[in-house]
Order: structure tokens, then C-alpha cells, then sequence
């Protein structure tokens, strides 16, 4: 291998990036463009419930230019984790808004991954003993009837993009869930780039230019890869890769800052060495590969949870808030008995103890507060009607003495009560050992002629 | 006697996939840091969380970066019903007030 450049034009494929900063990355010329388009962290909704983390319109944009850029350098495009969850509906809505912005130049082939897992295929993997157990502390534990109506992605290794890549040589990759760094780390295999190295470097540029300073999830990073070491350096001039900021950014989102897993290994960080070059590029080397005993993949499942209502009020009489604790607990018990017992209402007191409530409650009694009050039901009819029961009770709540009788709460909208439609829980959060890398993936090659024109060419 | 809201160069928090809350510490002294990470046991931590220790997942430190990685138990994953704080991203608040001595 001689060298290779990989480019990251930002943290998720709808964030956006600088204009000149795309220019910058064409001029200094590319082999790869990769970009990260998911995450979990926003929730199981968006898994759940097939919609998209980031809206069409920003998506779209982004896609514009980067097609455009790719084109122009023939360099492939690769898109991981489509539209946030990576689920079916994600992959197949940003495919047709890779088919929309793609309409400008001429004829494309675009790979498809697929990541799904059904149901029936965990079931199988339970029975034949292939689920090695939850993959953090505090993931749920199976429950069968949850499992079946529950949407379930497989986070995918490497090796079905290097099958695409290989196979086909796309001009476009859009593959539902995968891991960040595989998608950066495939084609650099392709190139022949140590899996170590190439680990590591995903690792680093699936953000973007998150890993710049000044910090950005807006911007990008290019890598440059000559032997046994990456060079990263931002594609807007005004931002610089350190040692320190290349550095900070293995800590990112990581309980182990060492070791960066994909499936089948993980790229051991704990030697790696960085250097500042220039005033804007950082070299960094000595990632190491190592296998693990098990192929094993992370299995990702959402299930529906119920049906939410909320309301939002404020107050301030300071006899109301010194016995809130008393009234919420009222307004749950009159929920339970008089709307559903399986009703599960959450109060945060927002100006008390809304944000760290988990661990302590505050003991201050503050002047003002903000309530967020949620319901979640079997059914959405509960859900509003829990909600307007606190409502109600906690604006006309009264105790001996009390001085405010024409009302204890604030509310800043009409209407006050806000249904919000489906809510949903983590049911699948699994290790598993599928029969072969390449199990979980489902792919097709797509050729597109014209907006219209969409032709199925092989699959597998 | 110095905060250690005052003292971090960084302290932030995030989640590390939905039923894990990070906590990064990054500080510039060496001799601070060296204090820091003896006093930050897993016993010291869960009670400044209020927490069995247990829930306390790991304590990390980075040499090359003065950083201490901590990793909690979330109370309700991230983004279901009741969640608080569903990136994490506020919960290393709790630290902001602990006392370093010599500092």
C-alpha cells in the first residue's frame, strides 16, 4: 500500500458542513468520503418507530454537495447507520434522498446494506445458544413477548461494507447500522491498511470535527494514511487537530478509552503515540488489532412502551411548593385509581431537582419551579386523561390554611396538556455470535439512470 | 482546599450507549491529579452519588491526558419514559462541589 485519504465531512450526515470546508477537502483530494449518519443515544424512539434522527431537508442538503464532491473526485461515498437507527425505513428513506440529490449528475450504482434482524432470528440465536449475554451493565433483560413486536438491527462489523466495496465497487454505500469506526475502517482495509490503524482512525473521524479545536459537529477531518500512521488534520483552515484535542476524542463516549470494539476484535489504544507535525495536523500510530475469541456483533432492539401525555406548568407560592412532594404523590394515587393502575407517571421538578434527581434529592426549597409532568399508558386515551387528572388536582389542590385558592400552578400553553404520541423502551441491548460476519447483512446493488429509474442489479 | 469545579480543566459527562453515564475529568497539574485519583475510589463516588457502589461501574485513569474516566449506572435508560437526561450530558454536576485538599 502506498497511502490512502479518507474524509469525514461531519459528525452526522444532516449536520451540516462549511462550504469552503468541502472545497478544501476536494482540492486537497480524497479517495474516500465517509460519514457517520447514526447514533443511540437520542432514545429508542427513533428505532422504534422508523422515523428519522435528523429532518429530510438537512439530510437532503448534505447529500447534495457530498454526491457532487464524489462524483467529481471519484471517490466512493460511504453513509453508515442511515437515518439514525439504521433500521429498514431509515436505510430506505435516505436511499431515496440519495436517489433526489443524486438526479444532478448521471448514472450512479448505489449499495444497499440492510441490518435487520427479525424477531424469530434472535429466538433462533436464544435457542442455539448464540446470545452471549447483554452488552453493558443494566441492559434489559429478554423478554419473548416484548421481543416479537420489537424492531431489532444488528450494529454490523466491517466485513459486509468490504463485500460491497470489493464486489461492486459502488459509487455510493448506504448501509443501515454499523459500527461508526467500520465505516470509515472498511475501505481503508480495502486498501490495505492495518485493521488496528484503521479502527482507530474511524474511531476518530466518525465525529467529525469533534475531534478539532475549536470543536465542531458541523465540520470535518481528513485522514491521511502513509505506512504505519494516520495524519489528521481539519478541512476548514480555521480549526487545527492537536495532540491533545485527537487525544481527549478517544475518551469520547467510551467507558474504555483503550480499546475500541467492532465486531470480531478491538483496536487496542493503550500504546498509541501522537505527534504534532504541523500547526494543524496530528500524526498518531501504534494501534494494535487484536482478535477476539468470538465473532460477536451487538444486537440493538426497541419496542413500543406505551402511549405519553404531558404538561408543562410553573409556580411559585412557596406553601405549594414546600408540599409538593405530598401532592404529587396524591395526584399518582388518584391516576391509579381512578384512570388505570398500570398508568406510570414521572414528575420532574425542574428548579429543584429536574437534572439530578436520580442520585439526591435536593433539600432547598427554590422560589420558582417548573414542572414536567409525564404520563405513559397501555393506551393513549389513559394517557391524556392522567394528565389532566394531575392537572386538575395539582391546580386546585388545597390544605388546611391555604391562602391561594383560585389556583397553584402557572401554565404557559393552552392547551396545556400535549399528547405526545408513541413512547418507547431498549428491549434487545445483546451480544451475539452470529454463524458467519456476514449473517446479519442483507445487500443489494442498486443502479440509478434517472430520478425515476431505479433497477435492481444483483443481491445477496 | 480548591473545588474541583474550579480545579478540572474539563468535566463533562455522556452516555456511553443508553445504560451508561461517562464522567471525564481532565486536569493540567500532575501532583493534582495524582490526589484526585486516590481519593476518587468507587466508595468515594457512590457516596457523593448516593449509590451502592456497585452501581459504580468502573474508575479509569488516562496518564497521557491527567484524566479520570468514571462510568455509572444509569438510574432509567436513555430515552424511555422517565428519563431525566437522556445524552447525560449534565450528570457530572454532583462532582463540581467535592473538595480537593492541597490543591
Amino acid at each position: 500500500m502506498g497511502h490512502v485519504t479518507i474524509y469525514s465531512p461531519t459528525a452526522i450526515l444532516g449536520y451540516g458542513y462549511p462550504q469552503e470546508s468541502l472545497r478544501e477537502a476536494i482540492d486537497h483530494g480524497v479517495d474516500y468520503i465517509g460519514v457517520d449518519a447514526g447514533s443511540t443515544d437520542p432514545g429508542p424512539y427513533y428505532l422504534g418507530s422508523g422515523k428519522p434522527l435528523v429532518p429530510d431537508g438537512q439530510v437532503y442538503r448534505d447529500l447534495r454537495g457530498l454526491i457532487k464532491a464524489s462524483v467529481k473526485l471519484g471517490s466512493p461515498l460511504i453513509i453508515g447507520s442511515a437515518g439514525g437507527a439504521g433500521a429498514k425505513p431509515h436505510v430506505d428513506k435516505v436511499l431515496e434522498l440519495t436517489v433526489k440529490a443524486a438526479s444532478i449528475v448521471s448514472q450512479l450504482r448505489i449499495a444497499v446494506i440492510y441490518s435487520d434482524v427479525k424477531p424469530s432470528t434472535f429466538m433462533k440465536y436464544i435457542i442455539e445458544g448464540r446470545v452471549a449475554g447483554p452488552a453493558d451493565p443494566g441492559a434489559p433483560a429478554i423478554n419473548s413477548d416484548k421481543l416479537q413486536s420489537s424492531v431489532i438491527v444488528a450494529q454490523n462489523g466491517v466485513e459486509p461494507l468490504l463485500r460491497v466495496l470489493k464486489e461492486w465497487s459502488p459509487d455510493i454505500v448506504v448501509a443501515g447500522r454499523v459500527a461508526d469506526a467500520a465505516i470509515f475502517a472498511a475501505p481503508l482495509i480495502l486498501e490495505g491498511v492495518d485493521k488496528g490503524l484503521a479502527v482507530l482512525t474511524g474511531k476518530i473521524l466518525e465525529c467529525g470535527a469533534i475531534a478539532a479545536d475549536p470543536a465542531s459537529g458541523s465540520d470535518g477531518m481528513i485522514a491521511y494514511i502513509e505506512g504505519d500512521t494516520v495524519y489528521f488534520t481539519p478541512s476548514n483552515p480555521e480549526r487545527r487537530a492537536t495532540v491533545h484535542s485527537i487525544a481527549e476524542h478517544a475518551l469520547y463516549e467510551r467507558s474504555d478509552p483503550y480499546k475500541e470494539y467492532i465486531p470480531g476484535g478491538y483496536a487496542d489504544l493503550s500504546n498509541v503515540r501522537y505527534k504534532q507535525i504541523d500547526e494543524r495536523t496530528v500524526a498518531v500510530s501504534g494501534a494494535k488489532w487484536v482478535n477476539s475469541d468470538k465473532y460477536l456483533v451487538k444486537i440493538e432492539g426497541a419496542g413500543l412502551a406505551g402511549y405519553r401525555a404531558i404538561t408543562i406548568a410553573g409556580a411559585v407560592d412557596p406553601d405549594f411548593i414546600s408540599r409538593l412532594d405530598d401532592l404529587i404523590a396524591e395526584a399518582i394515587h388518584r391516576v391509579k385509581t381512578r384512570v388505570n393502575p398500570k398508568v406510570k407517571v414521572y414528575v420532574r421538578v425542574y428548579g429543584r431537582d429536574a437534572v439530578l434527581g436520580w442520585w439526591k434529592k435536593q433539600q432547598v426549597i427554590p422560589d420558582e419551579i417548573g414542572l414536567l409532568v409525564e404520563a405513559v399508558a397501555p393506551d393513549p386515551n389513559d394517557a391524556v386523561e392522567a394528565i389532566a387528572v394531575v392537572r386538575s388536582f395539582l391546580l386546585h389542590a388545597g390544605w388546611p390554611g391555604r391562602k391561594s385558592t383560585a389556583g397553584n400552578l402557572a401554565f404557559p400553553l393552552s392547551p396545556s396538556d400535549v399528547y405526545l404520541g408513541e413512547a418507547y423502551e431498549w428491549t434487545v441491548w445483546h451480544l451475539v455470535e452470529p454463524p458467519d460476519p456476514l449473517a446479519l447483512a442483507h445487500a443489494r446493488l442498486v443502479e440509478v439512470r434517472s430520478k425515476n429509474s431505479l433497477r435492481v442489479i444483483e443481491s445477496w | 482546599m480548591v473545588k474541583l469545579g474550579e480545579l478540572a480543566k474539563v468535566i463533562r459527562s455522556k452516555n456511553a450507549g443508553p445504560f451508561l453515564v461517562t464522567i471525564d475529568i481532565l486536569l493540567d497539574d500532575p501532583g493534582c491529579y495524582e490526589k484526585l485519583s486516590a481519593m476518587l475510589t468507587r466508595e468515594f463516588i457512590a457516596k457523593v452519588y448516593s449509590v451502592e457502589p456497585s452501581e459504580v461501574v468502573d474508575i479509569k485513569r488516562i496518564d497521557n491526558l491527567r484524566a479520570l474516566k468514571i462510568v455509572l449506572k444509569r438510574k432509567i435508560p436513555a430515552g424511555e419514559p422517565g428519563d431525566r437526561d437522556v445524552y447525560g450530558a449534565q450528570q457530572y454536576a454532583l462532582l463540581l462541589g467535592v473538595e480537593v485538599d492541597g490543591c
